[in-house]
């Protein structure tokens, strides 16, 4: 089932936790939503499951408006940041409830929503812990019932808030996977929040950004990785080397520096120029350009990190870039830095 | 439960605290209890069958006992409803409201018998509408009963006032987005996971109904094999100066309500065995 959210306004009093978002989810589609604290993500999650209504705009699956059926009657599969499992239920009442709360019409016999539950058990690969109550399971086992008994149901729409969010690195990364794969394995339209960016960009189809309940881009991980649109995403996306620079004709000006750098536009003024840290090179000084005073040089493993400070106008800046363990750097050495590749975006701030 | 026995624990102090706890509870309840049955000893069995299966006994015991679990019945389900508007809704005097529940723990039961008589008279505020429909409240066992809600309502509130409000509201957003009705998130979800202390609140308010004393008899009446209670027999026994009649009927009350605590108990056990702890 695709889901169009358009133009959502949500207010908690004068604040906008969303303000006016816009999204289309195609069927099938595995999707992150990234975003800093606070930018509104469980928000736009709860909307779409009906655990909340917006002040305005509207939420339609498949074409249908969804704002006016209640919350169980969406066919969203809901996957809570602390699971919400029902403490007095075994797991395998959990993973049940859903099927045993269904109206007397269309409600399965015994034996069917046993072999279901089974089953479920089965795919989270969990069956053996079935007569155990929530507060024996450890994290990761909570969480993947909360996925069963949310799976149970046959959602047509799964909405996960931070599944991986209280877990391990290790745990996080097992689990990724075998979400990748389940979805893979049932295709249901998956709309999950993360904070960690290796994740969204691991695992999903599509990557939507979120800053201060608006959306800041939409795209393919590879495509908000490498291209983003905004100076926001560029920050949030990727570890940056980020400078303040001054735009004026076509041309770059670090401080009083003119960098052999071209800028995509005409005058934009006060701008910031975001290189990636892989993408600053080491080059002779004295050849015009970036110019920075190595202070502290780090090495880990195959990469040697410097921390190099720039000079510009809003004063010193410290850079950190990577540079191959060949290239011997000391303490107090003026270096060249060359962009291979950068972005500038206005500043007006 | 093996004591300190070896096994290393995080926190210091279990021989003391424990040491400690059971001097105290010796002294300050298991003793007077022991004397209470030394004391009932002076009776032969067959003179203590004789006064504890006389009919007033009797009656005055199935009157404590039988309007007490009446009485805490009422305030299970009255006390469960006003725990969840307290709670979960904001409404202008949810503030007072919430006061006013203490009301029966804070005002001697003296003062509270004596409010509720004259409200309940003939010609009382209450009494008066009542009386014409021909409902007697005040000198009845009605009013006893009404004696013992008022005084046990604070304890079914209190007890599950702090549980609900630390309920999760996401357990039951989980309920509803899996397709459960209201009727199904209140009976499958939210009164399960508050079921062990609403048996608390009802054990508390059953063992404070049949051991009040003080609201009652004003209320009451006070009519042998009516409207008389068992705690006021025993203390009609004492001023007669027949202790062992005084002992026998208060070591059945001890009985008595010891079964049913250790019943609800139980009951509790088994229900926090569903709802552990985190
Ligand atoms: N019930 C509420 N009442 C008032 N403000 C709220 C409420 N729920 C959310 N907010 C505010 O709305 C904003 C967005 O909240 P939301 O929970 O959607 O953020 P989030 O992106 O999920 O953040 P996090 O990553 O920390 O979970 C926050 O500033 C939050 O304080
Ligand atoms: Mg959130």
């Amino acid at each position: 089932m695709s889901i169009e959210v358009r133009n959502i306004v949500k207010k908690f009093g004068d604040f906008a936790a969303l303000d006016h978002v816009d999204l289309t989810v195609p069927h099938g589609e595995l999707m992150a939503l990234l975003g800093p604290s606070g930018s509104g993500k469980t928000t736009l999650l709860r909307i779409i499951a009906g655990l909340d209504w917006p002040d305005s705009g509207e939420v339609a699956f498949d074409g249908e408006n969804a704002l006016s059926r209640a919350p169980g009657e969406r066919s969203v599969g809901f996957v809570f940041q602390h699971y919400a499992l029902f403490r007095h239920m075994t797991v395998f009442e959990n993973v049940a409830f859903g099927l045993r709360v269904q109206p007397r019409s269309v409600r399965k016999d015994e034996a069917t929503i046993r072999a279901r539950v089974k089953e479920l058990l089965d795919l989270v690969q969990l069956d053996w812990l079935s007569s155990r109550y929530p507060s024996q399971l450890s994290g990761g086992q909570r969480q993947r019932i909360a996925l069963a008994r949310a799976l149970a149901i046959e959602p047509r729409v799964l909405l996960l808030d931070e599944p991986f969010g209280a877990l391990d690195a290790k745990v996080r990364k097992e689990l990724r996977t075998w979400l990748r794969s389940l979805h893979e394995e049932i295709n249901v339209t998956s709309i999950f929040v993360t904070h960690d960016q290796e994740e969204a960009l691991e695992v999903a189809n599509s990557v939507v950004v979120m800053d201060k309940g608006r959306i800041e881009q939409i795209g393919t991980p590879t495509d908000v990785y490498d291209n983003p649109q905004t100076a926001f995403v560029h920050g949030f996306i990727g570890e940056s080397i980020v400078l303040p620079v001054e735009v004026d004709d076509g041309r770059v000006r670090l401080g009083d520096t003119p960098l052999n750098i071209a800028a995509e536009r005409g005058n934009m003024g006060p701008s910031k120029l975001f290189v990636r840290r892989h993408d600053m090179q080491i080059s002779p000084p004295g050849w015009g350009g970036l110019e920075g005073t190595v202070r502290r040089v780090r090495t880990f493993g195959p990469i040697q990190r410097a921390d190099i400070a720039v000079s510009g106008n809003r004063g010193e800046t410290i850079i950190e870039i990577d540079v191959p363990r060949d290239r011997e750097l000391r303490d107090g050495e003026v270096v060249g830095l060359q962009p291979r590749r950068y972005r500038i975006f206005a500043d007006p701030a | 439960m093996k004591g300190g026995s070896g096994r290393r624990r995080t926190l210091p102090g279990f021989g003391l605290t424990m040491g400690l706890t059971l001097t105290w509870l010796s002294i300050i309840i298991l003793l007077p209890l022991a004397g209470l049955f030394l004391k009932s000893f002076e009776l032969s069995l067959a003179q203590f069958v004789d006064i504890v299966t006389s009919r007033r006994t009797l009656n005055a015991l199935k009157i404590s006992f039988g309007l007490a679990f009446l009485a805490a019945l009422v305030n299970l389900v009255m006390g469960g409803i006003i725990v969840w508007a307290l709670v979960r809704y904001r409404f202008p005097g949810r503030r007072i409201f919430d006061a006013i529940v203490d009301v029966p723990f804070a005002l001697p039961t003296a003062v509270a018998g004596i409010a509720l008589t004259t409200l309940f008279a003939q010609n009382g505020w209450l009494g008066a509408p009542l009386a014409e429909l021909g409902i007697k409240v005040s000198f009845t066992p009605l009013g006893i009963f009404v004696a013992m809600v008022f005084i046990g309502i604070p304890f079914v509130v209190r007890t599950v006032q702090p549980v609900l409000i630390d309920l999760d509201p996401e357990i039951e957003e989980a309920a509803a987005s899996l397709g459960a009705n209201r009727w199904q998130t209140v009976s499958r979800v939210i009164l399960p996971s508050l079921l062990p202390a609403l048996l608390t609140g009802f054990a508390l308010a059953f063992a404070r109904a049949v051991g009040e004393y003080g609201s009652v008899i004003f209320i009451a009446g006070n009519l042998p094999n009516v409207s008389e209670i068992a705690p006021l027999l025993i203390v009609i026994r004492l001023s007669e100066f027949r202790y062992a009649d005084a002992t026998a009927i208060a070591v059945v009350m001890l009985l008595v309500a010891f079964l049913v605590i250790f019943a609800v108990n139980r009951m509790q056990r088994w229900a926090q065995l569903r709802v552990p702890a985190h």
